[in-house]
C-alpha cells in the first residue's frame, strides 16, 4: 500500500467514523443519559431515510425536506415519548427491550403500507453533486465531506449544549438522580420529553443525510442499530465525547480491516469491543467525564 | 358401546369423505417472503405462479389448486419449521419456494425427508441442484453459477479485458456468483487479480473502492442485491471508477433497482436469463396478461413463479392429475418443453433449468435485451448423484 492509497483508507476511515457517531448520538442520549434501552433507534434511522425521500420528491428541494424533516421529527419524538417511553424509565430493562422490539415491528410494518417494499433512491443535491479528485483514478464525493461536516457539527453542539449551558447541566444532573433534580423545581418530565425528542431528532437527520449515499429500503434500521450500540458500548454509556473517539475507531478497525484482513472484517468491530469491555468494562470514559 | 361404535363409524365417515374432497384438489404450500427485504420478489413470484393457474380457469389438469402460504420472512433459522408447517400440519402435495438461499436450503433438506415435491422458483444457490439434487427438487430460476459464467466469457470475448477484480458479499450466493465468473472470464485468457469481500450485510464501500482504485484492473465483476446493490452501483459511480473501470454483474445488480441508481447505473451490462424486451408472443402476451391482473409491470421473479405453476402442470398433466404416481409426475416435469416468457427452457438432468443468458444494458429505467450471452446453457450440476 503507497502513501497515497494509505491517506485515502485514512480520510474513508475517518468519514465512515463520523457517520457511525451521527447515527449513534441520538443513541447515547437516550440510552445514554435517560437509560432507556431504545431498540427502535435503528427504526427512527429508517423513518428518516423514508422522509428525505418523500419530502424530496415532494418539495423538490433536499434543503427544505431536511428542515421539514427536523421538525416533523422533534414532533414525532416528543409524541412517542409522552404516549409509549414516558411509562417506561420505572421499569426494568427488559421490559423496555420488548416495547422498543414491537415499535420496530410497528415501524416496519407502516413503512410497508405507506410507502411500500421497493428500494429508493435520492438525489444529492445539485450544490453538493460531484467530487474533488483524488489518488490518480479516485474523486473523493463532495457530499461524503458535506456529511462529515454535518457531523462535526452536531458532535459540537452536543458538547456545548451538554456541558456549557444550564439546560446542559439539569440534563447531566438529571441522568443522575431524576427525584433530586425534581424536588429542587425543575420539570423532568417536560425536560425528558424534550431530550428524548433530541435524539429522535437526531437519529431522524442521521437518516436523512444518509439517505442520498445510502438509498432507501426494508430492514435498513435493523442494519444500523447493532453497531449504534456498539459504539455507545465502547465509548462509555453516556458519553458523547465516548461515542465519538469510540465511532472514529471502529471507522479505522473496520476500512483497514476490510483493506487487510478480508475473511475477518465482519467480526473485528466486535473483537475490538470484547477486547475494550475487558480491559475498561465500563466503557472508554466514565459518563462522570463525560 | 353403541355409542362408541357410532362415533367411531361416524368418522371414519368423515376421514372417508375428506379423503375423497381431497383427491379433486391439489394442495400448494407457498413458502415466499411477504415481509422483509425481499417482500416484493415475494409477491411476485405468488402473482407469476397464478397467473399461469388462472389462465387455465384455475385448475391445472382438472384438479382444482388450493393454496397455502406461509411468509418465511428470509430467516433461514426459521426455515424448517416453517417448511415442516406446510408439509405435516397442511399436508401440501407440492411445496414451492422461495427467494433466500439459506431458506431454500433448509426447504429442500425438509422436503428430501419428507419425499416432498419441491420447486424452487427463485433462490439460486448451486448446491440446490448440485449436492442436494433428488428426483423430487425441481427449480424453474437459474443457479447462481448461470449468469456469473456467462459474463466471463462476455468480459474476456466480446470486451476484450485481460484483468478484473470481483467483489461482493461474502455469503454462499456471493461466493458462487464469483467463481462463476472467474471460471467464464479464466477459461477465454483473463485474469482475476483480486477477490474482495464486504461482510454481509454491511454497506460500506469507501474502502474497497480505494483498494480497486489502487489494483487497476480492467474490469470489475460485483454480486450484490436490492439495497447493496443501489448503493454500491452509486458509490462505484461516486468515486469516479465508473468511466474507468467497466462495471459488470449479474443482473440482479440492475433488476428492481434502476429507479433508485439513477443515472449511476446508465449503460452499464450485466447478465441474466429474462430481459423485459424480449421479442417473442409469449413475452409480449404473458406482459400483458401481468399488467392487467395485478396494474404491475412483471419482473424476472414473475416469470420465474409462472415458470414454477407450468413446471408443476407439466407433472400433473403426465400423471393423468394423481400426484400419488410419484415417478410420472416427475418424468413429466423432466421432460417438459416449457414456452417461457424468458423463451424455450427444458430442465437439465439435476432439474436445473437450461436457458438462454441475455445480456443485457441499461438504458434509462429499464435493462434491454442486447443479445444472447450464451444459449442454451446448462449448469455444471457439480455433486449431483442422480
Amino acid at each position: 500500500m503507497d502513501l497515497t492509497t494509505f491517506l485515502i483508507q485514512c480520510l474513508n476511515s475517518v468519514q465512515y467514523g463520523l457517520l457511525l457517531f451521527l447515527v449513534a448520538s441520538g443513541l447515547t442520549l437516550i440510552f445514554g443519559i435517560m437509560g432507556v434501552i431504545n431498540l427502535a433507534h435503528g427504526s427512527f434511522y429508517m423513518v428518516g431515510a423514508y422522509m428525505a425521500f418523500t419530502l424530496a420528491s415532494l418539495t423538490g428541494s433536499f434543503a427544505l425536506a431536511l428542515l421539514l424533516g427536523l421538525v416533523l421529527a422533534v414532533v414525532f419524538g416528543y409524541l412517542l415519548e409522552w404516549v409509549f417511553f414516558s411509562f417506561l424509565y420505572e421499569r426494568e430493562h427488559l421490559q423496555q427491550v420488548l416495547m422498543t422490539y414491537g415499535l420496530i415491528l410497528v415501524f416496519e410494518e407502516l413503512r410497508s403500507l405507506i410507502v411500500g417494499d421497493d428500494v429508493h433512491g435520492v438525489a444529492v443535491p445539485a450544490w453538493l453533486a460531484g467530487g474533488v479528485p483524488i489518488g490518480h483514478d479516485m474523486s473523493y464525493p463532495v457530499y461524503r465531506l458535506f456529511i462529515s461536516a454535518v457531523c462535526l457539527a452536531v458532535a459540537l453542539g452536543m458538547y456545548l449544549l451538554l456541558k456549557k449551558t444550564r439546560l446542559g447541566m439539569t440534563i447531566r444532573a438529571g441522568s443522575v438522580n431524576r427525584e433530586m433534580v425534581q424536588s429542587l423545581g425543575v420539570n423532568i418530565t417536560l425536560l425528558y420529553r424534550l431530550v428524548f425528542a433530541g435524539g429522535v431528532a437526531l437519529a431522524v437527520l442521521a437518516g436523512m443525510i444518509a439517505a442520498p449515499v445510502s438509498s432507501v429500503y426494508p430492514g435498513m434500521g435493523a442494519q444500523v442499530l447493532i453497531i449504534c450500540f456498539v459504539v455507545v458500548v465502547i465509548g462509555g454509556i453516556g458519553s458523547v465525547k465516548g461515542a465519538l473517539v469510540a465511532a472514529l475507531l471502529i471507522g479505522f478497525v473496520d476500512t483497514f480491516g476490510k483493506v487487510f484482513w478480508q475473511q475477518a472484517a465482519g467480526a473485528l468491530v466486535y473483537l475490538l469491543m470484547a477486547a475494550i469491555l475487558l480491559w475498561r468494562p465500563e466503557g472508554l470514559f466514565k459518563p462522570s467525564q463525560s | 358401546m353403541t355409542r362408541i361404535r357410532l362415533t367411531a363409524l361416524a368418522l371414519a365417515a368423515l376421514t372417508a369423505a375428506a379423503a375423497h374432497a381431497q383427491s379433486d384438489k391439489i394442495k400448494v404450500g407457498l413458502m415466499l417472503p411477504y415481509t422483509g427485504t425481499y417482500a416484493a420478489l415475494g409477491t411476485a413470484i405468488e402473482n407469476g405462479f397464478k397467473l399461469y393457474v388462472e389462465e387455465q380457469g384455475g385448475k391445472l389438469g382438472g384438479k382444482t389448486i388450493e393454496y397455502f402460504r406461509v411468509d418465511d420472512e428470509s430467516d433461514p433459522s426459521k426455515a424448517v419449521e416453517n417448511a415442516n408447517k406446510l408439509v405435516k400440519r397442511d399436508n401440501v402435495d407440492v411445496l414451492v419456494g422461495t427467494v433466500h438461499s439459506g431458506v431454500a436450503m433448509a426447504m429442500a433438506k425438509v422436503a428430501k425427508d419428507n419425499n416432498t415435491l419441491l420447486i424452487v422458483p427463485n433462490a439460486g444457490a448451486d448446491a440446490i441442484t448440485g449436492p442436494l439434487c433428488s428426483p423430487n427438487i425441481f427449480r424453474s430460476s437459474f443457479s447462481n453459477w448461470q449468469p456469473a459464467y456467462a459474463m466471463g466469457l462476455v468480459a474476456a470475448e466480446r470486451q476484450k479485458h485481460k484483468t478484473a477484480v470481483t467483489i461482493t458479499w461474502k455469503y454462499a450466493a456471493g461466493d458462487e456468483s464469483v467463481k462463476g465468473f472467474k471460471e467464464g472470464f479464466e477459461s477465454k485468457g483473463g485474469k482475476v487479480l483480486k477477490e474482495l469481500n464486504v461482510p454481509f450485510p454491511n454497506v460500506e464501500f469507501q474502502a474497497l473502492l480505494t483498494e480497486i482504485a489502487a489494483t487497476k484492473p480492467e474490469a470489475v465483476y460485483a454480486f450484490f442485491a436490492g439495497g447493496g446493490a443501489v448503493k454500491f452501483v452509486k458509490d462505484y459511480a461516486a468515486a469516479g471508477l465508473k468511466d474507468k473501470i467497466p462495471l459488470y454483474g449479474p443482473g440482479f445488480l440492475t433488476d428492481g433497482t434502476l429507479e433508485a441508481q439513477g443515472a449511476a447505473a446508465s449503460g452499464m451490462l450485466t447478465t441474466l436469463h429474462y430481459g423485459d424486451d424480449i421479442a417473442t408472443q409469449k413475452n409480449k402476451q404473458f406482459r400483458l396478461a401481468y399488467a392487467k391482473t395485478y396494474k404491475l409491470q412483471p419482473d424476472v421473479y414473475a416469470v420465474q413463479g409462472y415458470d414454477a405453476a407450468q413446471l408443476l402442470a407439466a407433472g400433473i398433466k403426465a400423471a393423468a392429475g394423481d400426484l400419488t404416481k410419484r415417478d410420472a409426475v416427475v418424468k413429466g416435469m423432466e421432460q417438459a418443453k416449457l414456452d417461457s416468457p424468458r423463451g424455450a427452457m427444458t430442465l437439465s438432468k439435476a432439474h436445473n433449468p437450461v436457458q438462454d443468458v441475455y445480456l443485457r444494458q441499461v438504458d434509462g429505467q429499464s435493462n434491454k435485451a442486447i443479445s444472447v450471452a450464451v444459449k442454451q446453457l446448462a449448469d455444471p450440476a457439480r455433486g449431483c448423484k442422480m
